[in-house]
């Protein structure tokens, strides 16, 4: 069986971030990368099943630039057998649509029996990607998965797909089939230095859009959405910060405290 | 192409509150939009919730009935790409909620539709524009949708006032041959999430979230909720870390509380955990990331560490 994972490296913002000349974006240089937390989750649900079964091969597949080297190394180092990365600078900026279109043709080359995304990536916060990436393949797909039991012989996973306010939904849904992951779903593994340090002689296939039979334009084409500006929020209306040092700021605290619950 | 489609929500029976904010949603931009707003409702039983979604504002409601008892994904999907058939919308308003992620963004990559999720206001200038978080909601985005003649929008559930009932709406059934859009098998439904306490019922919360950083770190903090006569609640990491039960966690996916005093400690302010606390009478954060959410529905702040507030406050106690 073939498991494919995508994966994204998410940007967190620095202590001292700034927004770029034109208002829309904010400068790469205050921008730290990571490895996706709910993409930990998938990738070790796929880790998993490939324990579980004989010969399963895990495949991790990430949009992005050479940022994105670093979280696919790990998951090699984790376990996963291969790895493919697709890049083109107009891809800069893309949005959930816009990747789902690009994995989507990148995907459907490796015929998976399962395709397990994370449920969101924390810097877009969007939600979108799997399912749409679902859409294009023309794969069921189960939304917020918090636990899958794979049966091989059936070829059916049955997923308990998590709702709002401590109500699960247990479905079943035959493969091949996207589900996108959900944290707490198991305790991902950590990759040790060395095993990273040997990830580097397993398959990191870098791919360009026209290998994919894409063009930048086509996936300019599927992006849902333009930001066409970027600002800081409005802290909370009335909010008042408590400034000062620590005892200041707990002596203030326990002040509102004792008013509001004395009231 | 003109007006706006309101798909509402239902679950196990009953119509879910985010079905009447999203109508309000909607009538913010509704006369720029063409003017004529739909609501539809997909379900095994739609005509039992016709009524009740036929509020203030709302011309026609329309019912699509399901060949399965719950929400299903695929079915939702194909009944919605018929719905935007028949009534050929400029805008479709959807609930940015665990079902709608399920369809919502599979009917944008379908049918080539402006996309956002997760908007939090609706504007217009020449068409839709969306506001919502960026870069994990430290900043705020506008979006425009250039090219796009037909927009889908996931809205934060919380983020509307419900509509007022009491409308005139008139209420078509549509037929929609669904039959074989069924991929999914409902098994069950189960709760969870019971547990040795009830936040729900707690005046005082002390909350804590991935700031305190290790298991080692939980006793320093029961010990402080003890001594301030709070009760201790969590976000998410918390619990996914198996350091606290679940019954514990705050949130979408956990309970929603609505204390006297909510204290939020080393929490970010992620949405699905304001979705859960924003409604408390006063909340209180320390955090010291400047930018963090939580600072832009808390009352009081501190940019500051945790543990060091958390030392000083024990004396007050
Ligand atoms: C479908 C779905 C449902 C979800 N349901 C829920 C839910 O019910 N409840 C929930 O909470 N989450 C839920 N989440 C997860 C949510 O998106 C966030 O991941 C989570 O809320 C983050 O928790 P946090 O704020 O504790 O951690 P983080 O986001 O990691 O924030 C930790 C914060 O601590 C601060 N900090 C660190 N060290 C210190 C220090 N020494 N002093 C002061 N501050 C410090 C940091 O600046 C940071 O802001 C859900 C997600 C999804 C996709």
């Amino acid at each position: 069986m073939k498991v494919v994972v995508p994966v994204k490296q998410v940007a967190n913002l620095d202590d001292e971030f700034e927004l770029d000349d034109d208002g829309t974006g904010v400068d790469p240089d205050s921008v730290e990368w990571e490895l996706n937390e709910w993409d930990t989750f998938s990738v070790e649900a796929a880790l998993q099943l490939a324990e579980a079964g004989d010969g399963t091969e895990v495949v991790v597949v990430s949009v992005g630039d050479e940022e994105a080297d670093e979280g696919l190394l790990a998951c090699l180092a984790k376990g996963a057998d291969r790895a493919v990365r697709i890049w083109d600078d107009g891809l800069e900026g893309a949005d959930a649509l816009a990747v789902a279109r690009v994995l989507a043709a990148a995907v459907e080359r490796e015929s998976p029996d399962l395709v397990l995304c994370g449920v969101q990536s924390s810097d877009a916060v969007a939600g979108a990607t799997g399912v749409a990436l679902a859409a294009h393949l023309g794969l069921p797909r189960v939304a917020v998965v918090n636990k899958l039991d794979y049966d091989a012989a059936s070829s059916t996973a049955t997923v308990e797909r998590e709702l709002e306010g401590g109500l699960v939904e247990v479905l079943r849904v035959r493969c091949p089939a996207l589900l996108t992951i959900q944290t707490g779903i198991n305790e991902p593994r950590y990759a040790t230095l060395r095993a990273i340090k040997q990830a580097r002689d397993k398959p990191l296939e870098v791919v360009e859009l026209a290998a994919l039979a894409l063009d930048g334009a086509a996936v300019a084409q599927a992006a849902g959405a333009r930001t066409r500006a970027l600002r800081h929020h409005e802290k909370g209306e009335g909010a008042e910060m408590i400034d000062g040092s620590a005892a200041d700021v707990a002596g203030r605290i326990a002040e509102i405290v004792k008013e509001r619950m004395s009231g | 192409m003109s007006g706006v489609l309101v798909i509402a929500e239902t679950r196990r029976g009953e119509l879910r509150d985010v079905s009447l904010e999203l109508v309000t949603a909607a009538m913010d931009v509704n006369d720029p939009a063409g003017g004529r707003l739909t609501v539809a409702v997909i379900d095994g039983s739609p005509e039992a919730h016709a009524q009740a979604l036929g509020a203030n504002g709302v011309d026609e409601v329309v019912t699509v009935t399901s060949p399965v008892e719950h929400f299903e994904a695929h079915v939702a999907q194909r009944a919605v790409e018929a719905l935007i058939d028949e009534l050929d919308p400029t805008l479709i308003v959807c609930g940015h909620t665990i079902d709608a992620l399920g369809f919502g963004p599979a009917v944008a990559a379908a049918r080539g539709l402006g996309f956002a999720s997760d908007v939090t206001r609706i504007a217009w200038d020449g068409g839709p524009i969306a506001s919502r978080g960026a870069y994990g909601d430290k900043l705020q985005a506008e979006l425009d949708f250039p090219g796009r003649e037909r927009v889908l929008l996931l809205v934060r559930a919380g983020a509307f006032e419900p509509a007022s009932g009491g409308g005139g709406a008139s209420v078509r059934a549509l037929d929609v041959d669904l039959g074989d859009a069924v991929r999914t098998e409902h098994v069950d439904f189960v709760e969870v999430g019971a547990g040795d306490v009830d936040i729900t019922k707690a005046d005082f919360l002390l909350s804590i979230g991935r700031g305190i950083e290790d298991k080692d770190n939980i006793p320093q903090f029961e010990e402080l909720a003890d001594k301030m006569g709070a009760t201790l609640s969590v976000s998410r990491p918390i619990v996914d870390a198996g350091w606290m039960s679940n019954a514990r966690q705050v949130g979408q996916s956990g309970k929603t509380v609505k204390p006297k005093v909510y204290l939020a400690l080393g929490i970010s302010g992620a949405v699905q955990h304001l979705a859960g606390m924003q409604k408390a009478d006063t909340i209180i954060a320390v955090n010291t990331d400047p930018e963090a959410p939580i600072f832009t529905v808390a009352h009081y702040g501190a940019v500051t560490d945790l543990f060091e507030v958390a030392d000083e406050l024990e004396q007050h106690f």
